[in-house]
């Protein structure tokens, strides 16, 4: 490796680092205006599974479509909508990426190709197999990356698009976030086949899984299978194995998994993992880590600045956006 | 008389039900380690165990239509749609089984059903959790579906829903879980068929079930102060509706507003408004109004939202422009 090589290498390390730490803070402030009652509603928090966002986002092209869910803050930072923009969404602001329609659960960004969060579970699946068809068509060269979670895979829908998808040979990768639970629910509790891997492959196309945990192993797995679908190779299931820290919402009293279960998790935190993987290669010192904290806490904070400053809109424009306007 | 919360009144029904009848059993997601999303079936995976008290897999299709199944198999399932806004999922099995195997089969199978569900906006979760569907239900002949709209009812009406010998989806507003109220016990079961007045009132008949009759009240209760007497009739159940009730107020009001959360087009607020004007087109002073939400996808946003839903404010309003026009 030259010198160059190395430190944009150095780099790249770091930056991924930082996309998983900003995801993290931002979601801790984004919880602790939740309970001044700034944010309202449904908040589903990330924490523990960042570096599957980095680690994917980071493999694709601004070309890309994103399809996701309504845990869907990690994806959105880690595509690069700006954390304002998201936590003005939160607010229900209308400098909210959503114009403060969707909040917390529904971000959208077209610049981003950011097709948005989808909260009825699985229904983002068979939009990612039409965005990917719609390229396929037009002979586009893009992929579509879907998430969704464990639980969606017990739903028709899974069933239906995956096969679709196969038959059709369309260009979209199925990336499911196992986290072991839907709600309260463990996978072994909800699924017969619980290898999600082995379930998606009977659909003829290639299954994988990877830890995800681990940002590097999340990128290259990702960047893999990307460049297999751009070829023209067909769709792929990608399955990233990983934990949910918090609360499935903010409402939940975790009668469902003991205390003991979600400690152990924790000493897999990806973003202390990676972070202590970083110093010890020497990539950063004690000094850059402390640095890149002190950036992103001014970066969350102008998010918050941004989303308290933020208007309202108008009741008035109540009826806005439910068709597009038509030329008279 | 005790005093309960409306998810409290909720599972205390359903303990009574899986006690008294071993072919009772809970299906749906998350009802039993959980505590049911909404904290409804808490502690009844503790005290009836996972043979009746079953946490589903996300497969509402499945789970909707393995109930059915049961119930022609001679249990006496109860389904719960964690919201109505995932009931979707389960439609097919509803309209094209549940409601019509009974005539079908030339009435040879009954499907002996209850369904649960959460229904309802003002919780501030946006489009995709914030609907009203109830009245599409009561669109299909073959079903019963009924509100509880007061603790009291929502403790007992599961009990009349098993009686039934064909399915009753009850829906529950989400808004109203946390509220306290009375339960009495001596008042014997509650009749699925019958609509109830919550106000007597003379000048204006105000039709509503579930979530909104708390709405109709408080706009009772303004109207009252300006020397308008609001009657308020809960509806209770919208698959029959009981017409006798709404036409015997409107026969002495000459007046009638329905207040529904579900976006009028094509709604069960203009299926009422029809039924008045076949049935009782002569006792009215003035056409029927509706207060129903605004024709958009419920926005997150909290003024937007609250500008969506029918408040108070606007039931007083249609009230006031209804009798001040047509007095
Ligand atoms: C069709 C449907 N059913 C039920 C729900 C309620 N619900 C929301 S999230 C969730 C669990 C989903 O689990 P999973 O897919 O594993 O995603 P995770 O929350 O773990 O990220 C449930 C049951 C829903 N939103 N949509
Ligand atoms: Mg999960």
């Amino acid at each position: 490796m030259t010198a160059h090589d190395a430190s944009s290498n150095a780099s790249r390390l770091r930056s991924l680092l930082r996309q998983m730490l900003l995801i993290r803070r931002f979601e801790e402030k984004a919880a602790e205006v939740y309970t001044q009652g700034k944010i309202m509603g449904f908040l589903h928090l990330y924490i523990g599974e960042e570096a599957i966002a980095v680690g994917a986002m980071t493999a694709l092209e601004p070309e890309d479509n994103v399809v996701s869910t309504y845990r869907e803050h990690g994806h959105a930072l880690a595509r690069g909508i700006s954390p304002g923009a998201i936590m003005a969404e939160m607010y229900g602001k209308a400098n909210g990426c959503s114009g403060g329609r969707g909040g917390s659960m529904h971000l959208f960004d077209a610049n981003r190709r950011f097709f948005g969060g989808y909260a009825i579970v699985g229904g983002g699946l068979p939009i990612a197999a039409g965005l990917a068809l719609a390229d396929k068509m037009q002979n586009r060269n893009t992929v579509t990356a879907c998430f969704f979670g464990d639980g969606a895979v017990a739903e028709g829908v899974f069933h239906e698009t995956l096969n679709l998808a196969s038959l059709w040979q369309l260009p979209v990768l199925f990336l499911c976030e196992n986290n072991l639970y839907a709600m309260g629910t463990h996978l072994a509790r909800h699924q017969a086949q619980v290898d999600l891997a082995r379930k998606a492959e009977s659909y003829q196309l290639p299954a994988v899984s990877v830890d995800g945990m681990d940002v590097l192993a999340v990128e290259a797995a990702v960047r893999r299978a990307v460049g297999q679908i751009r070829k023209g190779e067909g769709p792929i299931f990608l399955e990233a194995r990983t934990y949910r820290f918090r609360a499935h919402s903010m409402y939940d009293a975790e009668l469902y998994r003991g205390k003991d279960e979600v400690e152990l998790w924790k000493q897999r935190d990806p973003l202390a993992a990676f972070q202590s993987h970083l110093l010890k290669e020497g990539i950063m010192v004690d000094r850059d880590v402390h640095a890149m904290e002190q950036e992103i806490a001014a970066e969350v904070a102008n998010a918050v600045a941004e989303a308290e400053a933020g208007p309202w809109e108008a009741v008035a424009d109540l009826y806005k956006h439910v068709h597009t306007p038509v030329a008279p | 008389m005790t005093t309960m919360t409306y998810r409290e009144a909720i599972r205390q029904g359903l303990r009574e039900a899986l006690h008294d009848d071993p072919r009772v059993f809970l299906m749906g997601e998350d009802v039993g380690r959980y505590g049911g999303a909404f904290a409804c079936s808490r502690g009844l995976l503790e005290e009836f165990g996972p043979e009746r008290i079953r946490d589903t897999p996300l497969s509402e299709d499945a789970f909707m239509g393995l109930g059915i199944g049961a119930a022609l198999g001679g249990m006496r399932p109860i389904v719960e749609v964690m919201t109505v806004n995932f009931s979707l999922l389960s439609l097919d099995q509803v309209v094209n089984n549940a409601a019509i195997l009974r005539h079908m089969s030339g009435g040879q199978f009954s499907v002996p059903l209850v369904v649960r569900m959460t229904t309802g906006g003002g919780r501030r979760v946006a489009s995709q959790h914030s609907n009203s569907f109830e009245g599409w239900y009561a669109h299909i002949p073959g079903i019963t579906v009924v509100a509880p709209a007061t603790v009291h009812d929502a403790r007992f009406m599961l009990q009349s829903a098993l009686k039934e010998p064909d399915p009753v989806f009850i829906f529950e507003h989400i808004m109203l879980l946390p509220e306290q109220g009375a339960v009495d016990e001596s008042l014997g079961p509650v009749d699925l068929r019958r609509a109830v007045v919550r106000r007597p009132g003379k000048e204006v008949t105000l039709i509503t079930h579930g979530g909104s009759l708390g709405k109709c009240l408080t706009a009772a209760r303004t109207l009252a102060e300006q020397g308008i007497e609001a009657e308020v009739i809960d509806l209770r159940c919208l698959r029959p509706l009981d017409m006798a009730t709404i036409l015997e107020s409107v026969a002495k009001t000459h007046r009638a507003v329905i207040v529904d959360e579900a976006w009028r087009s094509g709604s069960h607020a203009a299926e009422i408004s029809a039924r008045i004007m076949e049935e009782g087109f002569y006792s009215l002073d003035a056409p029927v109004a509706r207060v129903c939400s605004a024709e958009v996808p419920i926005p997150y946003a909290p003024q937007m939202e609250d500008a969506a839903l029918p408040q108070p404010t606007d039931i007083v309003r249609t009230v006031q422009e209804m009798i001040s026009s047509h007095g």
